[in-house]
C-alpha cells in the first residue's frame, strides 16, 4: 500500500473539564488515502470533532502523531501555515462559518490573501465556479445573509478550494442544511474528488451520508475507533454491536436495537471494552454463551490499526469470526 | 466593483441613520452637540480673542447679564459669554482627544486580552483590574502634577486613567466573537493572530467602540472640569477653569449666579448630549440591545 | 368524525415591506388516533401551520379559514376557552427542549403547573400524577426534584413530552421533536412517542424536514412547499411512490443504507426555496422541478386524486397526475423550452412516478426547442384552462 495522504498514529487528545480529565481522543489509528473519502461516524461527545481538529493541526495531540504525506506534522506557525494549503476545513454551520460583515468575495479571498497568492480575483472566481456558484461574478458582492443555506455552504467550500488543497476535512457538512440541498452538497464533494482528486474526511453522525459518498467508514465510540472498513462491508454487515445498533435505529430498518442509557462521557471511560455498559450483545447473554463476557468487562482491547480492510474492536465479533473460519 | 461597495456602505449608513432617527433622545443630543461644536469651531471667526486678556477687559467687575454682556462679566470685567465660547474649544478638545486615547488603549488591551489565552490574557486583565479599582481622579491629579500643566498632559492623564472599563467591555465582546465558527474557519485557512484580530474581531467590536467612545467623551469633559476645579488645569481657559474662577472669587456669596451657572449648565448640557448620543448609538449598534429601547 | 379539520387555512404575516403568505389554502383532516406527518423545508410554512392550529402565532400573523377541533372552531374561540383547549385537548412539543423549560424551577413543578392552573388536581394528587407521568416517559420519579440543567438533552425532551401529556390531551403536535438530538437519543424519544400515542389513543401531528422519520412514525403524510400542501397520502405511498416531484426529491434526500441505487449517488434538488413574497407564476415548484412542462409556469394545479386503487386517499398537486391537462398540452406540441427544465431534467430524476402516459422530458424537449410562438400560445391556452377551473 502506498503512503496514505493523512494519517493518525496512536493519537491521544486530553482536556481537563471541570477538574476532570476528559480523554476525547483515546488512541486512534486512521488513514485517508489519496483521492479517498472516509466517513468518521459517531454520536456527539465521541471525540470525532476533536479528532478532525487534531488532524488539521488546530489542536495539539497529547501524544501520538499526525502524519501528512508520511511526514509528521510540525507545530511551528510557519509549518502549520504551509499545511493549511494542503488540508482545509468545512464546518457544519455555514451561517456561522461566514463573517456576516464580509462579502462572498472577501470570504473566499481570505485564504489567498493570508497566503499572499497571486491573481486573487481569478483564484476566487475559479473557486466559486468549482463550488457550483456560477457565474462567480454574480456572487462577488453578495453578503451571506442574502444567500440560501446551500449557497452559503458552497461559499465555505469555495473558500477552502481557493487554497488548492489536496484534502478536505468536513465536520457535519450537511447537518444544518435543508433536505433537498443536502444531496447537492454531497454530490459536490464527490465531483471535487473526481475533478481534482481531492481526498476528504467527512465527520458525521449520519450513516446515510457515509453510504452516499464515502469509500470507507470508521465508527467512533468514546474516543476510539471501534469498527472500520469499506462502506459496503461495514454498513451491510456490521460486526461491532455499536455499529449494529446505530444502523438499526435508522428509519425503515426491520429490527431496532435502541440502546438505553446516556450518551458516553469522556471523563468516565469504563474499563474493559468501553462499550460494555451499553452493549446489547453482552446484555442479551450472547457474549456469555460465547464465553467472552468476563473479557468484555475487564480486559482492555487493542487499538485497531490503520488498515483498509474491515475490522472491529470486539471480543464477541472476534470469536464469531474465528468460529466461522473453523466451520469453513 | 468599488462603486457597488460604496453604494452598499451608503445604504448601510442610511439604515443606521433611519434607526438612529427613531431614538428621539439621541436626535436631541446630536442637535445640541452640533450647536456646541459649530460654535466652538467658528468662535475665532466671530469673536476677538483680545477680550480674554485681563488687561484689556472692557466691562465692570462682576456685572450681571446685560445687552452688552449677555452672560455678565467676571471679576476682571471680561465677558462670560466670550470665555464660555473660547473655553468650549479647550473643553471639547480635551474631551475628544482623551476619549480617543482611552478608547485606543482600551480597545487594544481588550482585544488582546480576549484573543490570547493563558498568561498574556491574565496579565492584561490584572493590569486592567488594577486601573479599574484605582481612584482614577487621584491618579490623574498626581499625573498632571508630575507632568506639569498643559493641554496634552491633561489629555494624557485622563486617557490613561479611564480606559479600563472600555477594555473590559471590548474583551467580553471579543470573547463572544472569538467563539463564532468563522474564527475557526479563518484559523484553518492559515490566519495568524494579527489577521484574526484586525479582520474579524475589530470590525465586529467597532460599533461598540464607537458608542462607548461617545459616552467616554462625556466623562472626559467632566474629568477635565473636575481636574481644573481642583487646580490641575491646562493653563488655558476651559469651562472647568471658569467654574474654578467663580469659586475662587466667591461668586456664590457675591450673588454672581451667572458666573457659576453659565459654565455649569454648559458642562451639563454637553455631557448630557454626549450621553444621549452614546446611548442611542448603543441601542442601534449593539445587537443585544437592538429593539430594546425605542 | 374527524378530530381536527382544517379548511382553506391561510396565514399571512404583515411586515414592513408587505404581506408574506406563509401558509396558503391548506385543507387537512385528522382522525382520532391517527398520526399525521407534515414535511417540508425551512420556510415551507409547516411550523407556522402548527402554531396556527392553537393560535400561538404572533399578532402580525393573520389566520384565515376554519380550524375545527372536536367540533369547535379554534379561530372563533374566546380566550379562556382557547387556554383550556391548549392544554386539555391539544398540546404542543417544541423542538428546542433547552428553551422550553424554565431553568430556575424544578421540573416537577413545571409538569404539575397545567394541572393546578386548570384545576384538574389538588397539589397532592398533582404530585402523584407527576410521578406517574415521569414514569411513562421513562424517567425515575425522583427526577421531579431536578432542575432542567441537571438533565441531558434527551431527558429534557422526555420532560417536555410529560408536560404535553399532563392533561391527557387528545392531540399532540410535535414540532421537530428530535432535531438537535443524537441518533440514539432520537430513536429513544421517537419510540417513546410512538408507544405513548398508541397506548393512550392520542392523535399526533408531527412536523419535520426528515421524510424518512415521518414515514416511520405516521400513518399519513402531507408534504408542504411554499406554504401549500403539494401531496397528501398514506405514508409509505408518499415515501416510496411519491406522485409530486418535490416529495420524491425529499424522500430521495435520505438514502436507505444498503440500497445500491443511492450508493455514491447523493440525490438533491437544484435551486432554492422561493421567496414567499415573490412566488413563481403557475406551480410554485416549477423552477426547481426536474420534470416541469412548459405549461407549469402558468398553470397551478390543485390537489388531485393520485392514489392507487384500494389504497387510502392520496392527492398530489402536479400536472403529471392530471392526464387531462397534459393531453391538452401535448396537442399543442408542448415544447419544453425552459432552460431551467433543460438543466434539471435527467431520466433518472423522473421521480414524478409511474405514470406510463407521462412522456419523458427528453423526448418532449426534442420536439420543438425554441419555439417561442408555440410556447406563448400554450401559455394562453393554459390560462384559459385555469380560468375555466376556477369559475
Amino acid at each position: 500500500m502506498s503512503t496514505p495522504l493523512l494519517q493518525a498514529r496512536d493519537l491521544h487528545v486530553e482536556f481537563s473539564s471541570r477538574g476532570r480529565r476528559a480523554r476525547a481522543v483515546d488512541g486512534v489509528n486512521l488513514a485517508v488515502g489519496e483521492g479517498e473519502i472516509v466517513a468518521l461516524v459517531g454520536e456527539s461527545g465521541c471525540g470525532k470533532t476533536t479528532l478532525a481538529r487534531t488532524l488539521l493541526g488546530l489542536e495539539r495531540p497529547t501524544s501520538g502523531t499526525v502524519l501528512y504525506g508520511g511526514q509528521p506534522l510540525t507545530y511551528t506557525s510557519k509549518a502549520l501555515k504551509a499545511y493549511r494549503r494542503e488540508a482545509q476545513l468545512v464546518l457544519q454551520d455555514p451561517t456561522g462559518s461566514l463573517n456576516p460583515r464580509h462579502t462572498v468575495y472577501e470570504a473566499v479571498a481570505e485564504g489567498p490573501r493570508i497566503h499572499g497568492m497571486a491573481n486573487e480575483e481569478q483564484v476566487v472566481a475559479e473557486a466559486l465556479s468549482r463550488a457550483g456558484l456560477r457565474p462567480p461574478e454574480r456572487f462577488f458582492l453578495r453578503y451571506p445573509h442574502e444567500l440560501s443555506g446551500g449557497q452559503r455552504q458552497r461559499v465555505v467550500i469555495a473558500g477552502a478550494l481557493a487554497l488548492n488543497p489536496r484534502m478536505l476535512v468536513a465536520d457535519e457538512p450537511v447537518a444544518s442544511l435543508d433536505a433537498s440541498v443536502r444531496g447537492e452538497i454531497l454530490a459536490l464533494l464527490l465531483k471535487l474528488r473526481e475533478e481534482l482528486g481531492l481526498s476528504a474526511l467527512v465527520v458525521t453522525h449520519d450513516l446515510g451520508l457515509a453510504w452516499n459518498i464515502a469509500d470507507r467508514v470508521a465508527v467512533m465510540y468514546l474516543g476510539r475507533i471501534v469498527e472500520s472498513g469499506p462502506v459496503e462491508e461495514v454498513l451491510k454487515e456490521p460486526k461491532h454491536p455499536y455499529t449494529q445498533a446505530l444502523l438499526s435505529v435508522l428509519p425503515e430498518s426491520p429490527e431496532r436495537v435502541v440502546l438505553s442509557g446516556e450518551p458516553p462521557d469522556p471523563t468516565r471511560i469504563p474499563g474493559g471494552c468501553r462499550f460494555h455498559a451499553r452493549c446489547q450483545v453482552l446484555a442479551s447473554g450472547a457474549a456469555a454463551l460465547a464465553g467472552v463476557d468476563s473479557r468484555c468487562r475487564s480486559e482492555l482491547l487493542e487499538v485497531l490499526p490503520a488498515v483498509p480492510e474491515a475490522q472491529a474492536a470486539c471480543y464477541y465479533a472476534d470469536t464469531m469470526a474465528a468460529d466461522e473460519a473453523v466451520v469453513r | 466593483m468599488s462603486a457597488v461597495t460604496w453604494a452598499r456602505r451608503r445604504s448601510a449608513l442610511a439604515r443606521f441613520w433611519q434607526q438612529y432617527r427613531r431614538q428621539r433622545a439621541g436626535v436631541v443630543g446630536a442637535v445640541v452637540l452640533l450647536v456646541f461644536v459649530v460654535l466652538a469651531v467658528i468662535t475665532p471667526l466671530i469673536t476677538d480673542r483680545t477680550g480674554m486678556d485681563v488687561t484689556k477687559a472692557t466691562g465692570d467687575k462682576m456685572a450681571p447679564p446685560s445687552l452688552e454682556f449677555l452672560l455678565g462679566t467676571d471679576e476682571s470685567g471680561r465677558s462670560i459669554l466670550l470665555m464660555i465660547l473660547w473655553g468650549s474649544r479647550v473643553s471639547l478638545l480635551i474631551g475628544f482627544l482623551s476619549a480617543l486615547l482611552s478608547m485606543v488603549i482600551g480597545t487594544v488591551v481588550g482585544i488582546a486580552a480576549g484573543h490570547f489565552r493563558g498568561w498574556a490574557s491574565a496579565t492584561l486583565m490584572r493590569i486592567t483590574d488594577w486601573f479599574l479599582v484605582l481612584p482614577s481622579l487621584v491618579l490623574a491629579l498626581v499625573l498632571s502634577a508630575i507632568l506639569g500643566g498643559s493641554t496634552s498632559t491633561i489629555i494624557l492623564a485622563i486617557g490613561i486613567t479611564s480606559w479600563a472599563s472600555t477594555a473590559r467591555l471590548i474583551r467580553a465582546q471579543t470573547l463572544a466573537v472569538e467563539a463564532r465558527p468563522y474564527i475557526e474557519r479563518s484559523k484553518a485557512l492559515g490566519a495568524g493572530h494579527w489577521h484574526v484580530m484586525t479582520r474579524h474581531v475589530l470590525p465586529n467590536v467597532a460599533p461598540l467602540v464607537l458608542a462607548n467612545t461617545t459616552l467616554q467623551v462625556a466623562s472626559a469633559i467632566v474629568a477635565e472640569s473636575t481636574l481644573a476645579f481642583l487646580g490641575a488645569d491646562s493653563g488655558q481657559a476651559s469651562w472647568g477653569q471658569l467654574l474654578r474662577g467663580s469659586y475662587d472669587w466667591g461668586a456664590a456669596t457675591a450673588g454672581a449666579w451667572w458666573y457659576i451657572l453659565a459654565p455649569g449648565l454648559c458642562i451639563v448640557a454637553v455631557v448630557l448630549a454626549f450621553t444621549l448620543c452614546g446611548r442611542a448609538m448603543e441601542a442601534v449598534l449593539n445587537p443585544r440591545l437592538r429593539g430594546v429601547s425605542r | 368524525m374527524n378530530l381536527l379539520s382544517l379548511e382553506d387555512v391561510s396565514v399571512t404575516y404583515t411586515i414592513a415591506s408587505g404581506e408574506v403568505p406563509a401558509v396558503r389554502d391548506v385543507s387537512l383532516t385528522l382522525d382520532p388516533g391517527e398520526a399525521l406527518g407534515i414535511a417540508g423545508e425551512s420556510g415551507s410554512g409547516k411550523s407556522t401551520l402548527a402554531m396556527a392550529l392553537l393560535r400561538l402565532l404572533p399578532r402580525d400573523a393573520r389566520v384565515e379559514g376554519r380550524i375545527v377541533l372536536d367540533g369547535e372552531d379554534i379561530l372563533a374561540m374566546k380566550w379562556g376557552r382557547l387556554r383550556a383547549v391548549r392544554w386539555a385537548e391539544a398540546s404542543i412539543v417544541f423542538q428546542g427542549a433547552q428553551h422550553g423549560l424554565n431553568p430556575v424551577r424544578r421540573i416537577g413543578e413545571q409538569i404539575a403547573e397545567p394541572l393546578l392552573v386548570h384545576g384538574l388536581a389538588q397539589p397532592a394528587q398533582a404530585r402523584t400524577r407527576v410521578a406517574e407521568l415521569l414514569e411513562q416517559v421513562g424517567l425515575p420519579a425522583w427526577r421531579s426534584r431536578s432542575y432542567p440543567h441537571e438533565l441531558s438533552g434527551g431527558q429534557r425532551q422526555r420532560v417536555m413530552i410529560a408536560m404535553a401529556l399532563a392533561c391527557s390531551p387528545r392531540l399532540i403536535i410535535a414540532d421537530e421533536p428530535t432535531t438537535a438530538l443524537d441518533v440514539m437519543v432520537q430513536a429513544q424519544v421517537l419510540s417513546l412517542i410512538k408507544d405513548l400515542i398508541a397506548s393512550h389513543g392520542i392523535s399526533l401531528i408531527m412536523i419535520s424536514h426528515d421524510l424518512s422519520v415521518l414515514a416511520d412514525m405516521c400513518d399519513r403524510l402531507a408534504v408542504m412547499y411554499a406554504g401549500r400542501v403539494v401531496e397528501n397520502g398514506p405514508s409509505h405511498e408518499v415515501f416510496h411512490a411519491a406522485r409530486h416531484p418535490y416529495s420524491g426529491a425529499l424522500a430521495a434526500a435520505f438514502p436507505t443504507v444498503g440500497d445500491p441505487v443511492s450508493r455514491m449517488a447523493p440525490k438533491g434538488l437544484g435551486g432554492d426555496p422561493p421567496d414567499p413574497m415573490d412566488l413563481p407564476s403557475g406551480c410554485s415548484f416549477h423552477p426547481r422541478c426536474p420534470v416541469a412542462l412548459d405549461l407549469c409556469s402558468s398553470l397551478d394545479v390543485e390537489l388531485w386524486p393520485a392514489g392507487r386503487e384500494g389504497e387510502g386517499p392520496h392527492t398530489a398537486a402536479c400536472v403529471h397526475v392530471r392526464p387531462d391537462l397534459k393531453a391538452g398540452a401535448d396537442e399543442l406540441g408542448s415544447p419544453a423550452t425552459e432552460t431551467g427544465a433543460d438543466e434539471l431534467a435527467s431520466p433518472d430524476a423522473e421521480t414524478g412516478g409511474d405514470d406510463p402516459a407521462a412522456p419523458s422530458p427528453d423526448s418532449e424537449r426534442g420536439q420543438g426547442r425554441g419555439e417561442v410562438v408555440a410556447a406563448a400560445s400554450l401559455e394562453t391556452a393554459a390560462r384559459d384552462e385555469r380560468a375555466k377551473e376556477t369559475s
